[in-house]
């Protein structure tokens, strides 16, 4: 036990020249009080000293409970006490107000020490609505702390609220609005919150009253928005900002940040009061601002409080005031930079509260370039601060500078910090906010090694955040895979390392990945095939090689090392070792082993024959053996490898993974990793509203008769009766503008898969239609339509129908196409069958593209730029600049050129980071040339198209497919 | 601000205030958490902590931690030194302030927090304003109390 410092206790704060500068900083007297049931030495002393009223009676029961030696003791002498209070309470004898007043103080600390109280109530409300200052104050206490909701009582309380409010004593209005702001309950917003605007407007009200009013409106705001009228008072309270009192100043402005966030355009005109404030306090020098300087720094709260109201509003419009709130940042900044006036931690963390929130109205504001880097130097050198809490701040504020394009640059320059700060802090909430950054500050170009960071973080990572660095490591691996040999790599490796933190969304993902990228497959059969090799791995990697070994086994099967029955005595070795469902998706493999390999065929038969297969006691699993067995026994080799063909690709979709760190983090916690940046003022969302304007007017274009709404379907394929009511899907078709195969649509019962293939005028397309359930589709029926403009432009084969189509099963149709001149939309695909009784209708948009008539033209720098000035004329040229809405990757947009089916002519344009490319659209009648040239623009994230043709229909036309690719 | 609590080292609450409605099992629970949370992490730890969908402000003054729980939009470090202007605030009413003031006189506690802090927001800043409000109402106080203990025998 330590020295005894004072009769009772170590004082919170200690001013003596003996104790360190920080308050609390190492604690000297850790044995101190509260250890309630230790022994004799332990026996509390009552203070010596009482403020105010002593109760004495209340101060000898606190002393009895502190003084109790166990838990039993401590509940005997509350009971006691409780049965003492009620039989005074129902006692004949009236109670005085002293002794009211005692009692419900003593239920008041029961209540506090954990127990339940369930009556005093009655007597609570009488006291609050006793004359005497002293009484009315524990009334209210006890009516706030513990809230009723007694409809008797609140019609009492409310009562005694209003003629406090009425009694023009300004102690005793005081009181009830504290309650009113401390209980904040409807009942009370319907009673008051007409009432105490114009309490807080009144010009004779007192300043205590009004700071008061304002902080109980704002309470109740916040829990009863709409019972808080907007209306005259509102302009009056904005005017509050110019009051003398700096303490009606300060609630005020809560008060009018909380109503500004809920109707902003009421309170416009704060902004002008609010910068003006702001100024007076942080760029004069010589004002005094008396006790609201705290530790030399003028009016922090208030200052604070003004920058958070004007984060509720965009730059101000008017350049003078803009100016001035300018100077006001600039201001702020500058101190950080001058030497402390004191070096009490008060002072700096007042210092640098106004600071970040300075920040945050910088990177709120996200339009002045200057001082958003300003602000992230300065976070750069917070970053390597002694202070934890300043490293702490800095990490979090980078986060939403990140998302900036102005500051993203400055932050990646901090990268080294920040993987250091990784490792070496010893507070799990400072390492996670490194992590945190490192997500945000990702990008193309350090995604390598931010990632290699990650994971070798989370071989020591704290537990409690180890999933959710799972999840990032996951979506930075796939969101910035080049080569996705890197990112089948980087997700073993977090199996590897935290297998256990690895969700299933995870691992899907890596198989759904892979299956959609054929060019991964071999290597990724091999990696999980090397990774299987070892002694102890963990089930989700037994789960991702069965599958991969299952689909893709056979592009390894080639080397003896990893023949087909290696394969195989691999993944059964781990068998055993497995749970329920990781076993299941075992069997499923080695039925697909035995489509793929029939040499190991009568081997992983006589796995499936055994007992423990063909008698499991788990109901799946029995009854996987049983019918891949007998499936693999009867069916021919044809049946077999229809049933276990490849499976088809994945439709692209949101990663399942990012919607989890999502649902993980909370809405709007998660920094925006994407590429498409935060724009000044959100003008990427300008260039999306001219891209619908553009569409609309485009497919207006195509009828000839004007018409509007929801009856511009209806005519531009009125050909087609079924098709009227049916909404065409476009979802996947700009995807088809670069490549001829995939998924063009898909709902939960039918697939619809593509292959095309052109040459010159001509081309032919495979549909597949295949049916997802496991009932057949009655009267199926597909037939294309267009628009009459676009018939005498395009020509195809029309109808295919059947009569069923099998749960399960796929069928095939060709459409043939001729382009005889150019075109700007598409045919229609218009689906129709029947299932489980239902009429089923659905209409695609077929990707049928002038660009898909291109032919490839190599040409020399020197007829290029010939053949670009002929085509010189103003219509001949369209040009395009936008947003770019994917990562700006080199090798993405040159394979994207070449899908488009234009050649890329290297060595043409000055610039080598541009593309140039050439081309000729066949047609029947005609053949038009084509140039085009793609700058992209890195720093500003932005691309300008150029299309030269001789005809500007098609210039115009190749311009809008092409510019929504990148 | 969504909550205050105050708690010695052993776990025990001192004084709790709620800025928002919650179920009293909601607050205990609540409390319990953090105080267990607060009392795991090491003396040289950071003052903050992300914890749910809030923001942990905490400090310890002697034997006392004084914790706030703010919004996400929240300023960590006024919050740190609204703890501080509290804590300065008690110290000033009753001299020296220790726990056991706070023990004994949880209702006067409760009375400068008011003066305070309003709505989970700062009502009045200035030191002296707070602690005049509050001698003011002692004098009321002062004033009935002997014209009690003159009548009252206990």
């Amino acid at each position: 036990m330590g020295p005894v410092h004072t009769v009772y206790g170590p004082a919170l704060l200690c001013a003596g020249a003996g104790c360190s500068q920080q308050f609390g900083a190492q604690p000297q007297w850790i044995w101190f009080l509260s250890s309630s049931y230790v022994g004799a030495h332990s026996t509390t002393l009552m203070p010596t000293v009482s403020k105010g009223d002593g109760m004495r009676g209340l101060a000898v029961f606190i002393s009895d409970i502190r003084n109790c030696k166990s838990k039993e003791a401590e509940i005997k002498r509350i009971n006691k006490e409780l049965a003492n209070i009620r039989s005074k309470f129902k006692g004949d004898k009236a109670l005085d107000g002293y002794s009211k007043k005692k009692y419900v103080c003593k239920l008041l600390f029961i209540f506090l020490l954990g127990h339940d109280i369930d009556f005093g109530h009655m007597e609570a409300v009488n006291l609050l609505s006793s004359n005497k200052y002293t009484e009315k104050q524990i009334g209210y206490l006890f009516i706030s702390v513990l809230v009723n909701s007694n409809s008797d009582l609140i019609r009492l309380i409310n009562n005694g609220i209003k003629n406090d409010l009425a009694s023009r004593n300004p102690t005793f209005m005081n009181l009830a609005l504290h309650c009113i702001a401390n209980v904040g309950s409807r009942e009370m917003a319907e009673a008051f919150a007409f009432e105490i605007p114009s309490i807080l407007v009144a010009g004779d009200t007192m300043d205590s009253v009004k700071q008061s009013a304002a902080l109980c409106l704002l309470r109740l705001n916040r829990t009863s928005p709409d019972l808080v009228p907007m209306g005259e008072w509102t302009a009056r309270v904005v005017h509050l900002l110019n009051d003398q009192h700096l303490g009606v100043v300060t609630a005020a402005t809560s008060l009018i940040t909380t109503l500004a966030q809920k109707s902003p355009d009421d309170f416009k005109t704060s902004i002008s009061l609010a910068v003006a404030r702001l100024s007076r306090i942080v760029t004069s020098a010589s004002i005094d601002l008396q006790d609201y300087t705290y530790y030399f720094v003028a009016a922090p709260w208030l200052s604070v409080k003004l920058l958070r109201l004007l984060q509720c509003y965009p730059p101000p419009e008017d350049a003078a005031l803009r100016s001035r709130l300018t100077e006001c940042l600039e201001t702020i900044l500058n101190k950080a930079q001058e030497p402390p006036k004191s070096k009490k931690v008060q002072h700096s963390n007042a210092k640098n509260a106004v600071l970040f929130e300075a920040i945050s109205l910088i990177i709120h504001h996200d339009s002045e370039p200057t001082l958003l880097v300003r602000a992230c130097n300065q976070l750069g050198q917070f970053l390597q601060h002694r202070e934890t809490n300043l490293r702490y701040l800095a990490l979090e504020s980078m986060c939403t500078l990140a998302s900036s394009e102005f500051s993203h640059e400055a932050v990646k320059t901090h990268i080294d910090t920040v993987i250091n700060a990784l490792k070496t802090e010893r507070d799990v909430s400072v390492r996670q906010r490194a992590v945190d950054l490192l997500y945000a500050m990702c990008d193309r170009s350090n995604a390598k090694q931010i990632v290699a960071e990650m994971l070798s973080y989370l071989e020591t990572a704290d537990y409690s955040i180890r999933e959710e660095i799972v999840l990032k490591v996951a979506i930075l691996a796939e969101k910035y895979a080049v080569d996705y040999t890197w990112y089948v790599d980087t997700i073993l490796n977090l199996i590897r390392v935290a297998g256990d933190y690895v969700s299933e969304e995870v691992w899907y993902r890596v198989i759904q990945i892979v299956i959609n990228r054929d060019d991964v497959q071999g290597y990724a059969a091999k990696t999980v095939f090397e990774a299987l090799q070892a002694p102890a791995c963990h089930e989700n990697l037994v789960k991702v090689g069965g599958y991969i070994l299952g689909e893709f086994g056979n592009l390894i099967a080639g080397d003896s090392r990893s023949s087909p029955l290696v394969q195989f005595s691999l993944l059964h070795s781990k068998f055993h070792l497995c749970s329920v469902p990781t076993r299941a998706l075992l069997l499923s493999a080695y039925i697909k082993f035995i489509n793929l390999f029939p040499e190991v065929k009568a081997t992983i038969q006589d796995v499936l024959r055994s007992d423990s297969q063909l008698r499991n006691a788990d109901v799946e699993l029995q009854q996987r053996a049983v019918e891949y067995l007998k499936l693999s026994c009867i069916a021919s080799t044809d049946i077999l490898a229809t049933v276990l063909e490849e499976m088809p690709p994945f439709p692209e979709r949101e990663s399942s993974i990012l919607a989890k760190l999502k649902r993980k983090k909370g809405p709007g916690k998660l920094p925006d990793i994407d590429e498409n940046r935060r724009n000044v003022n959100g003008s990427s969302e300008h260039s999306e509203n001219t891209d619908t304007t553009n569409k609309v007017s485009y497919v207006l274009n195509l009828n000839s008769s004007p018409s509007t709404g929801p009856s511009l379907l209806v005519d531009v394929f009125s050909d087609s009766s079924t098709s009227a009511s049916v909404d065409v899907s476009e979802d996947n078709f700009s995807r088809f503008v670069c490549k001829n195969n995939g998924v063009i649509y898909e709902n939960q019962l039918l697939q619809i898969g593509l292959k095309s293939e052109y040459r010159q005028n001509l081309g032919r397309i495979y549909v597949f239609y295949g049916n997802k359930t496991s009932t057949q589709f009655l009267s199926f029926s597909s037939f294309v339509t267009s628009s009459d403009i676009l018939k005498t432009h395009i020509l195809h084969c029309l109808i295919a129908s059947y009569p069923i189509i099998e749960g399960g099963a796929q069928v095939q149709q060709i459409l043939n196409i001729e382009c005889v001149s150019d075109f700007t939309d598409a045919p229609v695909l218009n689906i129709q069958f029947r299932y489980g009784g239902t009429l089923q209708n659905i209409a695609v948009k077929l990707p049928v593209m002038l660009n898909k008539f291109f032919q490839p033209t190599e040409m020399t720098s020197q007829d290029f730029f010939q053949r670009w000035k002929q085509l010189g004329a103003p219509q001949q040229e369209v040009q395009k600049i936008f947003k770019a809405q994917h990562p700006m990757d080199t090798d993405v947009t040159k394979a994207k050129i070449l899908g488009f089916g234009v050649a890329l002519l290297d060595g043409v344009d000055p610039n080598p980071a541009n593309f140039v490319g050439a081309g000729v659209i066949h047609t029947k009648s005609t053949q038009v040339g084509c140039l085009l040239r793609l700058e992209p623009n890195a720093q500003a994230q932005m691309y300008r198209l150029t299309l030269r043709t001789s005809r500007e229909s098609v210039s115009q036309r190749l311009c809008e497919l092409l510019g929504e690719q990148f | 601000m969504q909550f205050m609590l105050l708690f010695s080292r052993q776990g025990k609450l001192r004084l709790q205030k709620w800025y928002v409605p919650l179920s009293d099992k909601e607050r205990k629970k609540i409390s319990r958490d953090l105080v267990q949370t607060i009392l795991a992490r090491k003396p040289k730890m950071c003052s903050f902590l992300e914890w749910r969908d809030l923001k942990i402000v905490y400090k310890r003054y002697a034997s006392l931690y004084f914790c706030c729980a703010v919004e996400d939009q929240d300023n960590e470090l006024i919050t740190l030194e609204i703890i501080h202007r509290y804590v300065e605030l008690l110290d000033k009413y009753f001299g020296s302030v220790c726990e056991l003031d706070i023990i004994f006189n949880f209702e006067k506690a409760y009375f400068i927090l008011d003066e305070f802090l309003l709505g989970g927001e700062a009502q009045e800043t200035s030191k002296k304003n707070v602690l005049k409000a509050i001698e003011q109402a002692d004098l009321l106080q002062e004033v009935s109390s002997f014209a009690v203990d003159r009548f009252s025998a206990h």
